[in-house]
């Protein structure tokens, strides 16, 4: 066969469906009978229903079914549940306060489930919803973070007292204390991680069917995870037979996280199916997403570095706390914990480091995992530390970075993870020559010519993909496995359809897995086909997020090729009169070596499912096999960033001049699609520090940033083009030596971004983000100071 | 309550019974069961809507079925040749990628053919301009003003 797939710039197979019009996301399926439903939402951050009125709604014309908390309740119709246990430092668990998918008693944010409308059409489910009468006790509400916990603050839930979730923390509190008496050096940065909204261009939606005929539920669903979906809702909400579910994820425009969770509108579509016997369509307005998907960031920290007088990294001390908003959301509690402060050693030997988090609850919707989800925020503590270390120390800002590499691998860190392998100063050198940093200097003082103020930030980052093993995540809270299934199905022709438990959205899974499958049989990629996202197909899997599709996913599907490959050399050593031993493959030739006698894969293939000349006294017939993979360790992609920022004094508008991106992701198996993945990570990372910030308005709870017009995420002329590229230190421990590469946009950006603008206006820190007006009153002060 | 409206749509003349409230994307993608048109947003942000009347990029989320009447009406289902050869704007979109997940892609594509004919020799900042009425979330836009600026000069050279 001709040259390897695995590294090529190989355009995707799932394009001319999306760019004819054909993909089929999860509103464009329509059901033989559906009904629609529409949920009636709390417009306050904080009440006591007295009662809820359904008469005069029930009279409106096309209504089938209204239900409220109560009859969820009365159907024992669980709450949602958080998929991870953190416990606290006094070793007790997490404060984790019921979820009900519609409310009981009481609402907390404004969105919050109250009850759903279920109607012939959408236009009639709408007008009753209008018809419901909530009467409710208004109560005092607090959506601010730093104060949530505070004393005299309303309490969200009598079971968290101080609206405290847990207080946690990493590290040696006494040694860290110790080594920062001793420093030549402090620097310290009070740090506001903005809270994001995600908005995936597609809404959130769920239609949710059953059948009589075999008490079956049908849930088709905008989600990452469809079999995590299937089992939260059948172990611990609706207490279904697993076998009795079936949960379709079609095309889904776009997750970032924000469909990884189980949500109450899933359930309820689900349920009220059986109900009214009638499949029930919810699709989310744009309104709806902004208060109901879950929320991403949201952290309040002070960070401090400790160095010798030579900018010697000596030790860390950070104290955040994290939103976790009115409820816990499926993965919130691992977020600011085990996805955060693990990641604090970033690329460097810091000895020691101590992270005390609280997680605190507040009059807003749930926040969980949004891109990057934990590191983003490490990231930002890390390197906007460093950067403002070099410039207190007056050391050049990359050189304090060299003096403080992780130089040899396997390295461990103070903070529980152990990288196993990378090149930090790869990638730094990389980043400082294709950014032509060289160059700065001239540019800069171009800038000044025409009286703007130009910045150059750098943000090295490390991030750790593919959550693992099962049984470490397990120790640490995990309430689920964290493998990847996969199965290989070859056709008695001898085309392959594989069946993977990842999820793409966006990703382009139906490509670089087909790459991986073709490259390894040696067979042509229009030969294979991708699965994915329905649980009535693929065997099991745990779904895509953490950047682990590749490295966990692609792994499961690597080994069942290998037992593909494995049952085809004892049937071609049957059909050749060989020995198994003398048996090789290559590139979809099966060969007795050192002979001219050989069978292709697709012969053998026909010979598995044909079998009249088959070894039937040590093989069963067919060529098909599965694989579960449960990885040794995360992975560890890193990169420098380099950013480059003109600002104009006058209106403080900032303009995002050059922008590199040089990343570590161990093997590439489409570059023209990393790329891609890292221009979108980048542009997150850009909007979270230049566009992006949920505001609630503290008084009323209210969410002022509700639509497109309020809160801002980049448009095209926001960003520049990038410049990106790649160095390789592959995985030690996948077989693809892969690391995964969909977050480290998202991740490194945000940092990068800051240190540009704060070196541009000459100020210690601006918060994100760092809007025209954020960055004029950033100036006026420093006039004023 | 109800009203007829007929219009052309991708080259075939139809008439459909709507509620005078009806949006045209509602009856693009409800009654005619044509679902590449999609909704992202509901307030004209997004762009995800994108369709052409009478050969001009609009809306379809922002105005009523009835302000199509007689109109002539081009979705991304119709872009493509009738054999399935894709519009230059389609390929270009396809080699540069210019999509990721897929959703907002419809009426970036239906935008940026619109632009392309107004513009046959953009650069790279009047794409980004043209762009102000689409969002893409995956992407960055890179590959997007790539796809589009490629895809202009292949429509201009008549491919």
């Amino acid at each position: 066969m001709g040259a390897p797939l695995i590294g090529a710039r190989i355009e995707r197979k799932e394009d001319y469906r999306f760019l004819t019009g054909a993909g089929q996301y999860t509103d464009d399926v329509v059901l033989p009978g559906q009904t629609h439903a529409v949920f009636v939402r709390s417009p306050h951050a904080h009440a006591k229903i007295r009662s809820i009125r359904k008469d005069e709604a029930l009279k409106k014309p096309g209504v089938l079914a209204l239900f409220t908390g109560e009859d969820l309740a009365a159907a024992k119709v669980g709450g949602l549940p958080c998929g991870w246990l953190i416990t606290d430092v006094n070793g007790q668990p997490m404060k984790e306060p019921a979820h009900p998918c519609l409310a009981q008693g009481k609402v907390r944010y404004v969105g919050d489930h109250v009850a759903v409308v279920i109607a012939e059409t959408l236009e009639e489910a709408h007008e009753a919803a209008e018809a419901v009468h909530v009467d409710y006790e208004v109560l005092p509400s607090v959506v601010d973070t730093a104060s949530a916990s505070s004393k005299g603050a309303p309490q969200l839930h009598e079971n968290a007292p101080d609206n405290t979730c847990y207080v946690w923390a990493i590290g040696d509190k006494s040694v860290v204390d110790k080594a920062f008496a001793g420093a030549a050096h402090v620097t310290r940065l009070d740090l506001v991680n903005n809270r994001l909204i995600p908005n995936a261009v597609e809404p959130r939606a769920a239609t949710g069917a059953y059948s009589r005929a075999d008490q079956s539920y049908t849930l088709y669903v905008s989600n990452q995870n469809p079999h995590v979906e299937r089992l939260l809702m059948t172990a611990f909400v609706l207490s279904l037979p697993e076998h009795k579910v079936r949960v379709v994820a079609p095309d889904v425009g776009g997750g970032f996280g924000s469909k990884i969770y189980i949500y109450a509108e899933d359930v309820v579509v689900t349920w009220a199916a059986k109900q009214i016997n009638r499949p029930v369509k919810w699709t989310a307005e744009r309104s709806e997403s902004f208060v109901s998907d879950a929320h991403g960031r949201d952290h309040v920290t002070v960070a401090e570095m400790a160095m010798d007088k030579d900018g010697k990294f000596l030790a860390m001390r950070v104290h955040t706390t994290a939103n976790v908003g009115a409820y816990l959301s499926t993965f919130a509690s691992c977020v600011p914990t085990i996805l955060y402060a693990t990641l604090l050693a970033g690329q460097y030997t810091t000895p020691v480091i101590y992270c005390e988090v609280k997680a605190v609850f507040s009059n807003t919707t749930p926040v969980d995992a949004y891109r990057g989800a934990g590191r983003p925020e490490a990231t930002y503590v890390v390197e906007r530390l460093v950067e403002t270390a070099a410039r207190e120390m007056k050391l050049d800002p990359a050189e304090i970075r060299r003096r403080n590499f992780i130089r040899s691998f396997p390295y461990q860190t103070p903070v529980a993870l152990c990288y196993d392998t990378g090149d930090y100063e790869a990638t730094l050198d990389g980043a400082l020559k294709l950014a032509d940093v060289a160059g700065y200097a001239a540019r800069k003082k171009a800038s000044e010519a025409k009286g703007r103020l130009r910045g150059l930030g750098y943000a090295a980052y490390i991030e750790a993909c593919g959550i693992a093993p099962s049984a470490v995540a397990g120790s640490l809270g995990a309430r689920a496995g964290l493998f990847e299934a996969g199965e290989v199905r070859v056709h008695p022709t001898g085309s392959v359809t594989v069946f993977t438990g990842s999820h793409s959205h966006g990703q382009g899974h139906e490509t670089t897995f087909a790459q991986v499958v073709a490259d390894r049989l040696g067979i042509g990629i229009e030969s294979v086909d991708i699965v994915h996202g329905d649980t009535s197909k693929v065997l099991f899997g745990m779904g895509t997020y953490g950047s682990r599709s590749i490295a966990v996913g692609g792994t499961a599907i690597v080994k069942a090729l290998d037992k593909i490959i494995a049952k085809g050399k004892k049937i071609a050593a049957h059909l050749l009169e060989a020995s198994e031993s003398d048996i090789e493959y290559d590139r979809g030739v099966f060969k007795v070596s050192g002979t001219d006698k050989q069978k292709m894969f697709g012969e053998v293939a026909f010979a598995a499912y044909v079998p009249h000349n088959y070894p039937h006294d040590k093989l069963e017939p067919g060529l098909n096999e599965n694989a579960f993979y449960d990885p040794a360790n995360f992975t560890f992609p890193a990169g420098t960033y380099v950013c480059e920022v003109e600002i104009d004094p006058d209106t403080g508008k900032v303009s995002v001049e050059r922008f590199t991106a040089v990343d570590d992701f161990g093997k590439i198996i489409n570059p023209m699609i990393v790329d891609g993945q890292v221009h979108g990570g980048l542009t997150q990372g850009i909007g979270q520090a230049l566009t992006e910030g949920c505001i609630y308005d503290k008084d009323s709870g209210q969410l002022l940033t509700g639509s497109f017009m309020d809160y801002s995420i980049p448009r095209a002329d926001d960003v520049p083009s990038f410049k990106v590229d790649t160095r390789e230190t592959p995985c030690t421990h996948n077989p693809l030596g892969v690391k995964g590469c969909g977050e480290a946009g998202a991740i490194g950006a945000p940092a990068a971004m800051m240190n540009a603008i704060t070196d541009a206006l000459g100020v210690k820190d601006v918060p994100m983000p760092a809007t025209p007006q954020t960055v004029w009153r950033a100036l006026q002060n420093k006039k004023a100071a | 309550m109800g009203v007829k409206v007929s219009m052309t749509v991708n080259g075939k003349k139809l008439s459909s019974d709507v509620e005078e409230r009806t949006l045209l994307v509602t009856l693009i993608r409800e009654h005619l069961r044509l679902t590449g048109t999609h909704v992202g947003c509901d307030t004209a942000q997004c762009g995800a809507c994108t369709v052409h009347m009478n050969g001009n990029a609009v809306k379809s989320c922002s105005m009523l079925a009835m302000q199509a009447e007689g109109a002539d009406i081009l979705t991304i289902e119709g872009v493509a040749a009738p054999d399935g050869t894709l519009h230059p704007m389609q390929a270009a979109f396809k080699e540069n990628h210019g999509l990721q997940c897929g959703f907002c892609t419809p009426g970036m594509v239906m935008n940026a053919i619109d632009f392309a004919k107004r513009h046959p020799v953009a650069g790279e900042q009047e794409v980004r301009e043209g762009l102000e009425g689409n969002l893409c979330r995956c992407t960055g836009y890179h590959n997007i003003v790539k796809s589009i600026v490629a895809g202009s000069k292949a429509m201009a050279a008549g491919k």
